[in-house]
């Protein structure tokens, strides 16, 4: 097994098959020179919940911007230079005390790439999907998020076109921050609503 | 259609695997899935309901075992084979073994798609409830809702139907709405205080 020296690393069954639908497209001219490699950056390194992040450290520091983000998302979240696929028609939705938004997509895994990145694992896999319509609160909880009894919870499925962004409530005593400070606070998980800051 | 990608409010999964952050790639294999989905998507004009369908006829069983990345490769090998672009048989002698692909188109082809919808016939605050049915075919309607009551939270804009476009070259344009479901309505253990909002087609829709 040695022999030789040469120890390629195990491929998997899905790996063979990738392999093979690749191989196959690119006998045929359909793959571009580079375009996986740049597929990979593009998802790698431009979108993430970094932006996400300066859209509410920016609705926070600003009212004006606040109020024109929850007017017209996609328009507001497109004066940071945010938008394209995935976030072309967006609606934010507010946290306040008494209301808790959470987003979700059951029937596939719809999320906005431009301010949030690709969607975690957890998010597109069955059990989210399945429960976070049906028992949020539970959810919410077992996920480390506890709300008191008393707060509406709001679940946005994403079933058409638009697709949510939560505008998590500023913590207390961050009177001082710059807005960059902020936008280090804001986690991707209160973005879409499965923890409070 | 009724099939497994239908997930919302369906019993007996456990605890979300969660984590705080991922990196937008596990595996190398993932990325290029991702690439080849847009190729073969781009190569034969796919629209998004055509390859979101793609994914939903997977075999059950293998749709619930397989991660997203996987869908993605099956829809594309699917796809690529659907529109003649490589065999089947071709697939599997490459890799070495099975290539499970999606199952048949259950739908027949739309070729008449029915006028476009441009005015939206619901209001903001609208009592609507969502028709009862079972295509056999491609529809974002989630079934959870179907047959429910709700009221009318935002009309947004004009939208190819993607029942329609998911079955062929013909298209129909209408109004989605957001529609706001109280849990109790939606099912007898619905939690309190919980509000479940899901987007719509005008046509999923009625008058309540």
């Amino acid at each position: 097994m040695s022999e030789g020296g040469h120890h390629p690393a195990p491929v998997s069954p899905v790996e063979r098959r990738v392999a093979a639908l690749e191989a196959l497209l690119t006998e045929r001219g359909l793959v571009p020179e580079g375009f996986i490699e740049e597929v990979t950056r593009r998802y790698e390194s431009e979108i993430g919940p970094m932006n996400g992040a300066k859209v509410v450290a920016r609705a926070w520091a600003d009212p004006e911007y606040k109020q024109r983000l929850l007017a017209d998302g996609t328009a507001a979240i497109a004066e940071l230079g945010f938008g394209g696929a995935e976030g072309d028609h967006m609606v934010v939705v507010e946290n306040t005390a008494a209301v808790h938004n959470v987003i979700v997509c059951t029937l596939c895994s719809c999320y906005p790439w431009p301010v949030l990145g690709l969607p975690p694992a957890w998010y597109k896999d069955p059990p989210y999907r399945a429960r976070m319509v049906r028992e949020p609160r539970t959810l919410l909880t077992e996920m480390g998020c506890r709300l008191p009894a008393d707060v509406e919870i709001r679940v946005w499925d994403s079933s058409a076109e638009v697709r949510y962004l939560v505008l998590p409530e500023r913590p207390p005593a961050t009177g001082g921050l710059t807005e960059a400070e902020l936008a280090g606070l804001v986690t991707r998980d209160s973005m879409i609503g499965v923890a409070r800051l | 259609m009724d099939r497994i990608h239908d997930l919302g409010g369906i019993h007996g999964f456990g605890p979300v695997a969660h984590s705080p952050a991922e990196p937008a790639f596990a595996y190398q294999w993932e990325a290029v899935s991702r690439a080849l989905l847009m190729i073969v998507a781009g190569a034969v004009e796919v629209s998004g309901g055509e390859f979101r369908h793609s994914i939903e006829r997977m075999e059950p069983g293998h749709y619930l075992t397989s991660s997203y990345y996987e869908h993605w490769l099956t829809a594309a090998a699917t796809l690529a084979v659907e529109h003649g672009l490589v065999t089947r048989a071709e697939l599997e002698g490459r890799a070495g073994g099975r290539f499970p692909l999606s199952g048949p188109v259950l739908a027949p082809r739309v070729a008449e798609a029915g006028p476009d919808v441009g005015e939206a016939r619901f209001r903001v605050g609208d009592r609507v409830r969502v028709r009862e049915w079972h295509p056999p075919g491609h529809t974002r309607c989630p079934s959870y809702v179907r047959g429910k009551g709700g009221v009318v939270v935002r009309a947004d804009g004009i939208y190819s139907v993607p029942d329609v476009e998911a079955h062929g070259a013909a298209r129909r344009h209408e109004p989605t709405y957001s529609v706001r479901f109280d849990a109790a309505d939606l099912w007898q253990d619905g939690q309190r205080g919980v509000f479940v909002h899901s987007d719509l087609w005008d046509s999923y829709l009625e008058g309540a």
